[in-house]
């Protein structure tokens, strides 16, 4: 099955560890994945507060361009995921919408007809590939590792279907089927306050504070995301948690990266050295070693 | 000590206004909206709202269209949507916030140099230009109108992210750049046409 | 364009005198149609003797008219075009019959809804009512004096469903001197209302208002009480019900048992170790068990699932020992089948409550101090799990409580419903709580309902004693605490709406007040009785203002709240108002049944049985002697569908023969 690699604006920038491992992972199971040929960016949740048409039309672009190699798209972002599903959705529900974002298609010679659907990597590892067959390749266990799997908001909310909204447990069974001792995270769907850390800080470093302090209070040694800005927000400012609350220091990887890591590929592959709160001093407590 | 006197007319409601946001996509519902603040409850970013989401659907729907485009609150919504998912009557409180906030950019109503509506509205920038955004040049644009001091208090994050290659300073741009422009033409146009 | 006058349409229509008479309705009809242009075009129609329009035809005067006109102008046919049939059909055909004529020499014709509230064109509107009253004309002619069938009512009742509604229903019928039959499935009648302790507004004590009514339906000389049974097959129509009642085996025999629970004493299991059902698991019960101290019957029902006997044979049946004499228990009993005749039926099989680990944040189930408000009512109970005390699964009191309104009611994700009754449940729960308890107690409301006689003044008292009430939905219930006064408690989030500010409310306990929701076996029941369901799954009433207790189907009636969320007062009036309804079909002694009913002409059957499985009410049989299909008359509910469905046309029904709708449709096509 070939699908089309949906990476996103974040994913070739801050996010770059996610693509590279999601990658990593990917051709450690054997699962084609091709990148979306001159896919634009999704919009995420900035141009829809400028234009909400506008913004379908440019989601709706990669959407016609992955109906055109007849293949599903694979979005990691949590953002490009839901607006990518949003924009289909939207096309179906509101005749308007799907009018406008037909005729601008039609314009450059594109047409979606709702056959390329929207999927996300877990969604893809859990139903498609199984958790049987990734237990299957697992050549690094994690073993003891304890770990929180965040998810986030706008990947389960409000499109996923392939799992739980309120409680989903996709990552969970992932990292556990990589041998890894996932903890019962109470914040796993709580927002990590997206881009208010830079609008106002104390707004933004209040969720930020809230996540990784829930994440130790529950003994997890690190934190997987699935999303490039979550991720960002919770490794990057962990300096400043400090100011008058007790500073946490914990390392944040994309769920990807530790399964990269349990399937046994390198350093470079897994984008270790993206990484800006190391990762290597767990690792070796833990006896995990990576190629 | 000053005091102030506060009395709402009917003649400052704004019938337009409320029928327009009734009529927004998610917002089928908004007239059966009880009150039950579970929207308010359920968000993240609600502690630090003028009104929160509950009272500011409740004065949208009613046609109070200065108190809530002036508010803080559209601009602190991060639309994690735990309040379109938990609200009983399935209004969809994060699409009433995009609209509200489109309304307000449209209509200048936003706080000038706040990073979260110059963010959307550079970015959009951006991407009409260049197919793409690079995290980098995006930044830039928006502390340019917000303060440019504050990149001084970023320096120390923002060479540890070039460092690890984490931030490009070259410009991420599509091939068909054209198309993007063609795209949001026609858009333009059949816009007026079925007056979405 | 004119007839031939060989047709049969013809020959029968020789001797044919059709009334006109078209109704203004006020100006329901006139002010769209032109009446008088009908009434003028009608009388020049074949066979028209009289055509009237007035203003009101189904009043005295109106009736008066049609009466007089059969009289002096000797009219055989009548024609009434004004309202919908359903409204006044019957009205004028008692018109008819009084004026000596058969009934169903009627034909009606609808311009009111099909014509004057549907259309705003006068001119159209008053063509179209012209071609259907001259369609309508044409029909009449071809109507035969069909005859109503009399069918006898059998005198004995069946009652489904033990709880306050079913009881009094069937006190209320066995005082009137009629037999009941009261089928509970559970081993015990008294249903939602035994496992209370005290009833809004007035805190009367449940068990003492309803064990006396209980004991009454036990030992009523005319009641036949079935516990632990079950209605598996009904058969029939009004009057005339023919129902098989399974019952299940309590190997326990019924006539010796004496309740005095030696045997429940003696088991070898020490202690009990199943989930009480009717303690909803706070407690434990051993397999030979009384579901509650005041059960009526006062019989023990022993469990095969659980008991040692039944799983290995092996068990030193220390039970039957303690029994002695009595010889009471029989681990052989099989269940058995029983066929009952029954005239009427009224079914009050309640409601369930609504799960709330359909809330994943509530916690149900994972926070140990989260209960369900029926959990407390069986925690508060005297005879209840914890003797009365209000003590959590973790064996303390709580200081503090909170009690969350709506869960699982007014809410589009989950039912949409308001529940009714649990505002005022929940100022009870909260009254009862701080009494016992003396905790600080919080209500999260969203709108208080207290409609009924003296609920208003029960909220006022709870105002008096303290409680707190903050309006606004509970969206989590955690056990982290962000503060130290937080530890250990479970934190409610909650936008406090009045006050215009999100809170974190620590408390000690949490009680849901769950929704009611229809049973789970509502649609299974429903089609057993062929009654039917409204869009939520609650039995539907005939008519929700006029006609709340009866069904479309004759002769079976409903109670309680297996119609909708009701409190106790008004299950216990349903009852009686269901009860009346069936005492009244029985008084009558006899039942009508319309003449519509289908018959096969035998001669033309060929026997090709495409009839019989089309029948919705079982009433076409196939006769293997004759190899010809039958239809049985009283069965057949006049649906049409055999009639439509038979290959060969032999199949006809009476007032919608082929002749009278080909002659309607001609009427309408023919152009005046």
């Amino acid at each position: 099955m070939k699908y089309a690699y949906y990476p996103g604006c974040s994913l070739k920038g801050t996010g770059r560890a996610y693509d590279e491992s999601l990658l990593a992972v990917f051709r450690a199971l054997e699962v084609e994945l091709e990148e979306l040929e001159d896919w634009n960016c999704c919009g995420a949740t900035s141009y829809v507060s400028v234009d909400d048409l506008l913004s379908y039309a440019l989601a709706a672009r990669n959407l016609a361009l992955a109906e055109r190699e007849h293949k599903d798209i694979v979005a990691p972002c949590a953002a490009c995921y839901l607006v990518l599903n949003k924009t289909q959705h939207y096309i179906r529900e509101y005749p308007n919408v799907g009018r406008v974002v037909e005729r601008a298609l039609g314009e450059i010679g594109l047409t979606y007809t709702g056959r390329s659907q929207v999927r996300h990597p877990l969604d893809i590892l859990l139903n498609d590939v199984g958790i049987q067959a990734i237990r299957q390749r697992v050549k690094t266990p994690l073993h003891g590792l304890k770990v929180a799997a965040y998810y986030g908001c706008q990947i389960v909310r409000p499109y996923a279907t392939f799992d739980d909204q309120r409680n989903p447990t996709s990552m969970d069974q992932l990292l556990e089927a990589c041998g890894a001792t996932v903890v019962n995270y109470s914040e796993k769907t709580g927002c990590c306050g997206a881009s208010q850390k830079g609008a106002l800080s104390e707004v933004g470093l209040d969720r930020i504070r809230r996540l990784l302090a829930a994440a130790q209070a529950e003994g997890a040694e690190v934190i997987a995301t699935a999303c490039p800005l979550c991720q960002f927000n919770l490794e990057c400012y962990q300096e400043e948690t400090g100011n008058g609350h007790p500073a946490i220091s914990m390392p944040v990887l994309f769920f990807t990266q530790l399964i990269a890591l349990a399937l046994g590929a390198s350093s470079e592959e897994i984008g270790l050295k993206r990484c800006l709160v190391s990762v290597d001093q767990l690792l070796a407590s833990k006896e995990i070693a990576y190629a | 000590m000053s005091l102030q006197r506060k009395i709402k007319l009917e003649a400052e409601r704004d019938h337009e206004f409320a029928q327009w946001i009734a009529n927004k996509a998610g917002g089928e519902k908004l007239r059966h909206c009880l009150q039950c603040g579970l929207c308010s409850g359920t968000c993240p970013l609600s502690l630090y709202m003028d009104y929160t989401p509950r009272r500011l659907m409740y004065l949208a729907r009613e046609g109070f269209k200065a108190e809530v485009l002036s508010s803080l609150s559209i601009w602190l919504c991060t639309s994690c949507y735990a309040c379109a998912v938990g609200c009983p009557k399935q209004i969809n409180t994060t699409e009433m916030m995009y609209a509200l906030k489109r309304l307000a950019i449209e209509e200048k109503y936003y706080p000038r140099r706040f990073a979260v509506p110059v963010m959307a509205k550079q970015f959009s920038r951006m991407v009409r230009q260049e197919g793409r955004i690079t995290e980098s040049w995006l930044m830039v644009r928006v502390l340019l109108r917000t303060g440019i001091w504050q990149l001084f208090g970023m320096s120390k994050l923002g060479l540890r992210l070039l460092r690890t290659r984490r931030m490009n300073l070259w410009r991420e741009r599509i091939d068909r750049r054209r198309e993007i422009s063609q795209m949001l033409d026609a858009v333009e146009s059949a816009r007026k046409e079925f007056s979405a | 364009m004119p007839e031939p006058t060989n047709s049969p349409a013809a020959e029968k229509r020789e001797a044919v005198r059709v009334g006109i008479y078209v109704c203004h309705c006020g100006t329901n009809i006139a002010g769209t149609v032109d009446v008088k242009a009908v009434a003028e075009y009608a009388a020049g129609l074949r066979d028209v003797v009289v055509s009237r329009e007035y203003k009101y035809m189904c009043s005295d005067p109106g009736q008066t008219l049609i009466q007089q006109d059969i009289s002096d102008h000797k009219l055989n046919r009548v024609v009434v075009a004004s309202c919908s049939p359903l409204l006044h059909e019957p009205t004028f055909r008692r018109a008819l019959e009084r004026a000596g004529i058969n009934a169903f020499f009627l034909q009606f014709v609808n311009i009111r809804e099909h014509v004057s509230w549907v259309h705003l064109d006068k001119a159209a509107s008053t063509a179209k009512a012209k071609d259907l009253v001259r369609a309508a004309v044409r029909r009449v002619a071809l109507h035969k004096p069909l005859q109503r069938r009399q069918v006898p009512i059998d005198p004995r009742v069946l009652v489904v469903g033990g709880g306050i509604a079913g009881i009094h229903a069937s006190l209320t019928l066995a005082e009137a001197g009629k037999q009941v039959f009261l089928v509970e499935r559970e081993p015990t009648i008294g249903g939602h209302m035994a496992m209370f302790d005290k009833t809004f507004p007035t805190l009367d004590c449940a068990a003492c208002i309803l064990t006396p009514k209980m004991t009454a339906v036990g030992s009523h000389p005319r009641i036949k009480l079935w516990t632990y049974s079950e209605v598996v097959k009904v058969e029939g129509y009004v009057g005339n019900y023919k129902v098989t009642v399974k019952h299940k085996p309590r190997y326990v025999i019924d006539d010796l048992c004496i309740g005095c629970q030696e045997c429940i004493a003696a088991c070898v299991f020490k202690e009990g170790k199943t989930p009480d059902e009717f303690n909803l698991g706070l407690s434990k019960r051993k397999p030979v068990y009384m579901p509650f101290p005041q059960a009526v019957p006062q019989k023990v029902v022993i469990d095969p699932q659980t008991c040692i006997e039944f799983k290995s044979g092996k068990c030193k049946k220390t039970c039957i020992e303690a029994c002695g004499d009595r010889h009471a228990i029989d681990f052989k009993q099989q269940e058995t089948f029983e066929e009952i005749e029954v005239g009427t039926i009224i079914l009050a099989t309640g409601f369930k409550t609504f799960d709330p680990r359909r809330y994943t944040d509530y916690g149900y189930g994972r926070h140990p101090n989260v209960y369900t408000s029926l959990e407390v009512e069986r925690l508060i109970n005297a005879s209840g799990p914890t003797g009365g005390e209000v003590v959590m699964r973790d064996g303390n009191k709580p200081k503090s409580v909170g009690i969350i309104h709506c869960v699982g009611s007014r809410d589009r994700n989950t039912n949409r419903w308001c529940s009714k009754v649990c505002c005022m449940y929940s100022l009870k729960l909260a009254h009862l709580v701080k009494e016992r308890t003396g905790a600080e107690v919080f209500n999260f409301y969203l709108d208080m309902r207290t409609p009924g006689k003296g609920y208003e003044e029960f909220y006022d008292r709870l105002l008096d004693e303290g409680v707190h009430f903050v309006r606004g939905l509970v969206f989590e219930i955690s056990d982290f605490a962000a503060h130290p006064s937080e530890e250990g408690k479970l934190v409610l989030r909650v936008e406090d709406t009045l006050g215009g500010f999100v809170r974190r409310i620590p408390v000690d306990m949490v009680i849901l007040a769950v929704g009611l929701e229809p049973q789970a076996n509502a649609q299974d029941v429903r089609r057993l009785f062929n009654i039917s369901c409204a869009s939520e799954g609650w039995f539907l009433e005939r008519h929700p203002k006029l006609a709340p207790v009866s069904t479309f189907t004759e002769g079976v009636f409903i109670a309680g709240a297996c119609q909708g969320p009701k409190d106790i007062p008004e299950s216990v009036a349903q009852a009686g108002a269901a009860a009346a309804e069936a005492l009244a079909l029985i008084d009558k002694q006899v039942v009508e049944l319309e003449p519509y009913t289908a018959s096969i002409r035998e001669e033309e059957c060929s026997g090709c049985k495409s009839c019989v499985p089309l029948c919705p009410y079982g009433a076409i049989s196939f006769l293997v002697d004759k190899k010809k299909a039958a239809i049985n008359e009283v069965l057949c509910k006049g649906c049409g569908t055999c009639v439509a469905g038979c290959p060969s046309g032999s199949i006809t029904q009476n007032f919608f023969e082929d002749e009278e709708i080909f002659e309607e449709i001609e009427g309408v096509l023919t152009y005046a």
